[in-house]
Formats: structure tokens, sequence, C-alpha cells
């Protein structure tokens, strides 16, 4: 099996703080991977350098076989296959919720306005918001807001999908409706890359997890052998702080 | 209604104790009981709340009387206005502040309910008279003048000369809307098109943002009438060839007006390419990488996203800069553009009158201030669609 994405020695500075510290991941189809750790331990950062956000100092990233460089047109290409969703949710404020799904198709994939909302209705239908298709952003809940990001990121019909901490800004009963969402996907077969504080999202549903300490994967592996028996001091530490926290 | 007849009765009560011992000891701090004995604890707040009562009653009554003479004695009418200003506002302000201040020390000690009361009508009345103060005087003032002296009526507001000028004036006053309906589109425009350079990424678009800055830098700096006067007069000497002749015409414009609208544009655009700017660097970053991590280019995501949010942000901002260029469009008199004030300054020249030029004036308030309740409206409306919690 090709990896859909593979990250090679991935080193990334901001100034000079060394935020990724030589990273290597390989994420294959239909895997769902989970990047759990403690805050400032780079799981954004890796997401961002994999859709090409931030411009990385030295290693590689390849995603479905196309190498990710600094260049505008090959960038835009690639993210056309690489959906992502922020903790922040960034919908435009301006711009009707059936608007901020229909934006990229049409104006990316040049699709026509009845083209596009032919796929963002079923899309809206899906998670059950065709009622609130022409209502604009900040009126709804977080968990809405959340879950039409999702779909704005789904209509793109990307290969992959980076999911960053997409439910820590949310109140504590609207993530669950997010994590649901996440699940069907990941059922779906949708290949992922999680960076997430939800444990027991990781645990049920991750194919893989990797457990990230001050820019480096310390530990991956299967959920079960992360959670149950982690083989690093440090892994167990962290959850264990976790699971006192009330977060497993 | 509960809440007034209870501040009413506070003040009853205290207008009581005040009659009963004299005002006098109403403010002295020896030798009155006035509302609670000396040796209580809450005798400093009331004589604060006193003390703002009869200030903001005394800038009320001086208000009042000043304005009152400033009418009997319109002759007098600058230093009666002076006497209401010099005394009857700050006394407004202090009243006031004893006010608030006996309220702040009544509420930190958690004092009896009849003192809070008290502090808050005189706070209310001090309110009041600092209003009324300043309305009365003015108001009083301007119509003393008005009844008082003839002669303002004449120079200013001559009938007569309103009417004879009316045409006149009206005819030039087009000539202004017209030009600053065309400036405005072009400003709208090129203002945009300078704020989108200067923001352009990369170490190539260098030369073009140094370009922009350059050119904001220069016409801000420059004033308009210098502008418009090198521009409208000095093109056409220059003898470039994509200046306008003296025979050509543009939409109704003549090479004249067509140049005036250029420095206009060249003006205004500097001050809107900087309104515009503020607002792209006010769309926060995240948008940005929400709309390129979609596969929008950066064009794009300036395009649908950045600029239409920007635009909304700075609306009320613009709208200054537009009355500004509605109200300079009368600078371009001075090339020679027969405008509306070319047109009633010229009839006040010949008809020693200044009535012509008093109605152009009422023409561009006029103009304004239904444009500027229609932008209100429609960034409320704007607001009401887009944000919760407004509807």
């Amino acid at each position: 099996m090709t990896a859909l994405v593979e990250v090679r020695g991935l080193v990334k500075r901001f100034g000079l703080t060394t935020v990724l510290d030589g990273v290597d991941l390989d994420v294959g189809e239909h895997d769902v991977v989970c990047l759990i750790g403690a805050s400032g331990s780079g799981k954004s950062t890796l997401l961002r350098c994999i859709n090409g956000l931030e411009a990385i100092n030295s290693g590689t990233v390849v995603v479905s076989g196309r190498k990710v460089i600094q260049d505008d047109i090959k960038l835009n290409r690639l993210r056309r296959d690489v959906g992502i969703v922020f903790q922040a949710y960034n919908l435009f404020p301006h711009m009707t919720v059936l608007d901020n799904v229909m934006l990229a198709p049409r104006k990316v994939l040049h699709l026509h306005a009845a083209e596009a909302e032919a796929r963002a209705r079923p899309l809206l239908e899906r998670i059950g918001m065709t009622d609130k298709a022409d209502e604009y952003p900040d009126r709804l809940s977080g968990g809405q807001q959340q879950r039409v990001a999702i779909v704005r990121a789904l209509a793109m019909q990307p290969k992959l999908m980076l999911f960053d901490e997409i439910t820590s800004a949310l109140d504590p009963e609207l993530v669950n409706e997010v994590l649901l969402m996440m699940r069907q996907l990941a059922e779906d077969g949708m290949t992922m890359i999680v960076a997430t504080h939800e444990m027991g999202f990781a645990r049920d549903v991750a194919t893989k997890v990797c457990y990230l300490h001050q820019g480096k994967i310390l530990e991956e592996g299967p959920p079960n052998m992360i959670f149950s028996s982690p083989q690093h001091e440090r892994t167990a530490e962290f959850l264990k702080r976790t699971l006192e926290a009330g977060r497993l | 209604m509960r809440g007034a007849r209870q501040h009413a009765g506070s003040l009853v009560r205290f207008l009581e104790h005040a009659l009963a011992r004299g005002i006098g000891n109403a403010m002295s701090t020896e030798t009155t009981d006035l509302v609670v004995a000396p040796d209580s604890p809450h005798f400093g707040r009331d004589r604060g709340a006193v003390r703002a009562l009869l200030l903001s009653a005394a800038s009320v009554i001086i208000a009042v009387l000043g304005g009152a003479v400033a009418a009997l004695r319109a002759s007098d009418t600058n230093n009666t206005f002076l006497l209401v200003f010099v005394v009857g506002f700050p006394l407004g302000v202090f009243a006031l502040w004893f006010g608030r201040r006996a309220e702040t020390r009544i509420v930190d000690r958690d004092g009896p309910e009849i003192d809070e009361q008290l502090a808050r009508t005189a706070r209310r009345l001090a309110m009041v008279g600092i209003s009324l103060g300043v309305l009365l005087a003015i108001g009083l003032g301007v119509w003393s003048a008005w009844t008082g002296l003839e002669d303002v009526q004449e120079i200013f507001f001559s009938l007569p000369d309103l009417g004879d000028s009316a045409d006149l004036v009206f005819d030039g006053f087009l000539l202004n809307v017209k030009i600053f309906i065309a400036a405005e589109i072009l400003v709208l425009i090129w203002g945009l098109a300078v704020a989108v350079v200067r923001d352009l990424p990369g170490r190539a678009a260098a030369p073009l943002r140094w370009l922009a800055v350059a050119y904001v830098d220069i016409f801000r700096g420059l004033p308009a009438i210098i502008t418009i006067y090198l521009v409208v007069f000095g093109l056409p000497l220059s003898r470039l060839p994509i200046v306008p002749g003296p025979d050509a015409s543009f939409l109704g414009f003549d090479q004249v007006e067509m140049l005036g609208i250029f420095a206009l544009v060249l003006v205004y655009g500097a001050y809107v390419a900087e309104v515009y700017r503020s607002g792209i660097e006010s769309v926060h970053w995240s948008q940005r990488a929400a709309a390129q991590g979609l596969g929008l280019s950066r064009g794009q995501s300036m395009r649908y996203v950045v600029v239409p949010q920007a635009v909304r942000r700075v609306i009320p901002p613009l709208m200054n800069d537009f009355i500004g260029l509605q109200k300079d469009t009368a600078l371009l008199n001075i090339a020679g553009v027969f405008e509306g004030f070319a047109a009633s300054s010229n009839y006040a020249n010949n008809n020693f009158n200044l009535s012509s030029v008093t109605g152009l004036g009422i023409c561009f308030i006029v103009i304004t201030i239904p444009m500027t309740r229609l932008t209100d409206y429609l960034v409320k409306r704007d607001r009401q669609r887009t944000q919760a919690g407004i509807a």
C-alpha cells in the first residue's frame, strides 16, 4: 500500500524555537491518524506543514505523490486534495452557510452555481442544517459552525482531511455532535489526520496514534497499544495526566 | 414610575429640611444636622449630595438668566454669551462631579437609601442643568442675534437675493454633484487598487509596493488646492499626448472638468487607499488561512474573503472621505470650473450680498445628511443580518 502522506525528517522553526524536530510520518489511504500531545508539542504546526500553510525548514512532505513546496500554483493544486478544519471554525462571516460551502467548488473547481449547490445541499442535509443554509455563520452555535466548516472542506471532495483540535473551542455539550460527524467520516473511509485532546475518540476511531513531545513523534502505534501499554514513560505520564483531567 | 416618585420624595424631604434650617446652614458642615446629625457617619455623604444639588440648580438658573439677558440685550450678545459659558457650564460640570462622588461614596459605604436617591437626583439635575444651559445659551444667543441684528439677516439670508441667485447657484451645484459622483466612483476603484498593491506579497512585487507607498505619501501630504492647481493648469501645458485637448469632452465633462476630477481622484485616492488598507489588515489572518486551505489562490482569497469583509468594516471612515470629497469639489473653482461656489461667489461679488453663498452651503449640507443616514442604515442592516444577538 502506498502512503498518501509521507513525511520525512521534517524540521520547522519559528525564529529560534524549533517546533518540529525531525518528524517522520506515514499515512495510508483510509487511515485515521490521531496526533496527541500537550499544547505546543507541534501537532498543529505538523498539520499546517502538510498542506503547505507553513513553509518547512528541512525534510520533505509528500502528499499523494506530490512534494509540498512553497510554490503558489502547486500549493493551490495540493490544497484541493487536502481539506483542513481549524479550531476556530474560520467560516467566512459575510457569506451565508450555503455560500461558504459553495465558494471553493465554484472558484477553485469552476463549477457552475447550480452544480456547486447540488454538491453543497446534500452535505448540509447530512448534518441536518438544510434550514440553516441561508443563515449567516455568526448566528449559529459553535457546534453548528464547526460542522459547517467540516462540510465546507468536504465539498471539495478531498482525499485527505486535516483536523486541528476542532473541538477544543466548543462548549462541552456541543463536542459530541462534532465528534460523531468525524466518526461517520472515518467509517466512510476518509483518510484523516486529527490533532486532538479527545482521547476517547482517538482510542475508538484511530488506526494509529502518534504521541508528540517537543517537536518529535516520541511514540506511535495502534490505539490499544498506546493507551494500554505505552512504551515511553513520557507517554504514560501524559496519558495519566489526561486521565486525571477526566478527558479519557 | 416608582423610581421617579422616590426621587421626588427624597427631593421634597431634602427641601423641607433645607427650608426649615436655611440654605446657608444646609451648606455648612459645623452648624447643621441637616439630613442626619453631624456626628452621624452619613453626614459627609449628604454634604456632597447637597452641594451637587445646589450647584446644579445654580447652573440652571445662570443658564436661564444668561439666555434671558442675551435675548433682552441683543447688542450685548457676545458678553452674555461668554458669561453663560464661563459660569454656567463649569458649574454644571462641578455639580455633576459632586453628585457622582457623593453617590460613589454612598455605594461604597452601603449608606441608607435616601442618600443615594438624593445624590442621584442631584446628578440628574446637574445633567439637565448642563444640557439645558448649553441649549438655552446657544438657542437664545442665535435667536437674539437673529432678531436683534437685521444686518445679519440681510447679509446672509436675504430672501430676494436667495431667490435671484437660486437658478445660478443650483446649476453650479449640479456640476458639483456630477463631479463628485464621477470622482467618487473612480476613487473607490483607484483607492482599492492602490491598497491591494500595497499588500502584494513577495520580493518581486516590491517596486510596485514602493510606488504605492510613494503615491500615498505624496498626495496625502500635498494640499488639495495645490494638486488641483498643478494638475489642471500644468497638464495641458505639458503637451503630454494623453492629456485631453481643449475641445475634449467625455460624459458631458469638458477638459478642465476632466482634469479637475483627475486631481480630486489623485488626492482622495491616497486617503481612501489608506482606509481600505486598514480594513484589509483588520481581517484576521486565519480567514486567509481558511480560504487558502480550501484551495483558493492568494488573489481569490483577497477577492472573495478578505476584501468584502474589509470594505464592510471601513464604510464609516470611507463616508468621511466622501463627504470631504463632496466639499472639496468647490476647490475646483480656482481652476476655472464654473461650479456652485464660483457661481455663488460671483453673484455675491456683484450684488454685495452673501446670501447666494449661504444658499450653496445649505445645498452641500442637505445632500450630505441623507447620504450619511443611508449608509448608517445599510451598515446596521448588514450587521443585523450577519450577526447574532442584534436582531
